[in-house]
């Protein structure tokens, strides 16, 4: 059950071969090496898998490989430039969101992607909150990461 | 890897139609995000799948020349809940979709799937229904509407035939204009839960009487039901408090809530009887009713 598929990963054309009965999730840390993409509940829950599609957050774990054909995908490899953090990288840094970091590649696409929809828009904590509802994360309580996103939000470039 | 038997990609209806025909074990996946939890336990009834995950002709939000409002089966909820023309219209159901999942799964899950899923808690199906929001079926014979409240056949069965597949699902302009709605779910948590009681209102008032009111509840039935017999007891009523309590009290005698590991019948009845009353009220202040 193989076929042919092309897709954009962070910046970079790709043909790869996959098997039909392969998550995205499989594809992107077994075939492409890109172990940022963590294997958290495996059922949509947890949002540790969240990638970007056509900068769109989805979860991998419950996205075939074989839909990806065609799309653009970005994972937490690829947000940095030139060896310089991302603006919601560094300010996951800055407010200490981070701690045992399981959770941090996905939170950080899903964050990602809600800055880049809200930008300069009037957006409350609990606003943030909803956005991110997606992803758990069992250390920091939260706080620092609506922070994080908060700051981003409010920085003008 | 997700142990499934064959694959096949439908390119149009027609083949998706094609394609189920030819294999009377096949099943659509459209968004995934229940199928392939399913697969990952193990459940071995999608051993054979028709894909129509990206398929464009049915992710549609229109509206014709009537007025009436068609969404393809394909769309996705964060479409739902950031379409114009069904915010401008029938701001229930944008309400309703926000509350399921969270963010990764309403960009994927697709208002179809929920429908056709058949489950009692299906969030999409109980503004749908109180909509009186009809759905159009397509299989080898041909094309069939239906309202969506007789599609729910019993706990994930519907009213689909093995080579069938959703097309549209309407909502006519005279069971949305002049109506006014609200929709509430009780869950545990705010996000990524599944719903405990759903409830949707949508009525329509004209000095201070209640014309009309349609509401609906998941999780209170084995499928999304309509409480007909509390809608025709209050039709023609003057807007009182009177009215809510009536209401309230009314509406234990159109469900069936069942226990299950989530809550408790008992439980679930009383939260029943709490947001008829509330979903109602709120439901009217939304039509510019004043309960006096």
């Amino acid at each position: 059950m193989n076929r042919q598929i092309r897709l954009t990963v962070n910046g970079k054309k790709k043909e790869i071969r996959i098997d039909v009965r392969q998550s995205l999730l499989e594809v992107l840390r077994e075939q492409l090496g890109l172990l940022s993409v963590k294997q958290g509940c495996s059922v949509g829950e947890c949002g540790a898998c969240t990638v970007l599609i056509d900068d769109v957050p989805i979860d991998a774990c419950l996205y075939l490989a074989v839909w990806a054909d065609g799309k653009t995908i970005r994972t937490v490899e690829g947000e940095s430039r030139d060896g310089k953090l991302s603006s919601v990288q560094q300010a996951f840094v800055d407010e200490g969101a981070v701690q045992c970091g399981i959770c941090t590649p996905g939170f950080v696409m899903a964050a990602t992607s809600f800055v880049e929809k809200h930008k300069q828009q009037k957006v409350s904590r609990h606003d943030i909150r909803r956005g991110l509802a997606g992803n758990l994360c069992r250390c920091t309580g939260y706080d620092t990461i609506v922070t994080a996103v908060q700051k981003c939000l409010d920085d003008d470039d | 890897m997700f142990n499934f038997r064959s694959y096949a990609k439908a390119g149009s209806v027609q083949e998706a139609i094609r394609l189920l025909g030819e294999n009377p074990d096949a099943h659509l996946i459209a968004g995934g995000t229940d199928i392939l939890v399913k697969l990952h336990k193990g459940k071995a009834q999608f051993d054979h799948l028709v894909d129509i995950h990206d398929l464009a002709e049915l992710n549609f939000i229109t509206q014709n020349d009537s007025g009436d409002i068609i969404i393809g089966p394909l769309v996705r909820f964060t479409q739902v809940a950031e379409s114009e023309l069904i915010y401008q219209h029938i701001p229930i159901l944008s309400q309703a979709v926000l509350t399921i999942g969270g963010p990764q799964v309403r960009n994927v899950a697709t208002i179809g799937g929920n429908l056709c899923n058949g489950v009692p808690s299906a969030d999409s199906a109980t503004p749908l229904i109180a909509l009186n929001a009809a759905v159009t079926i397509e299989g080898r014979d041909g094309s069939r509407q239906m309202p969506l409240e007789s599609f729910f056949l019993g706990p994930s069965q519907v009213a689909l035939e093995r080579h069938e597949i959703l097309t549209a699902i309407t909502i006519t302009h005279d069971n949305y204009a002049d109506y006014f709605g609200h929709f509430h779910k009780y869950a545990m948590r705010e996000a990524m839960d599944i719903s405990t009681i759903g409830c949707s209102a949508v009525c329509k008032i004209k000095d201070g009487i209640l014309q009309d009111l349609r509401l609906a509840f998941g999780v209170a039935a084995p499928i999304p039901i309509r409480c007909k017999g509390t809608e025709d007891k209050v039709r023609g009523r003057k807007i009182t408090p009177k009215l809510l309590t009536d209401i309230a009290n009314y509406v234990s005698t159109d469900v069936r809530p069942r226990t299950s590991w989530r809550a408790a019948k008992e439980f679930r009845l009383q939260i029943i009887t709490t947001l008829a009353r509330r979903v109602v009220e709120r439901a009217l202040l939304n039509a510019g009713g004043i309960i006096q």
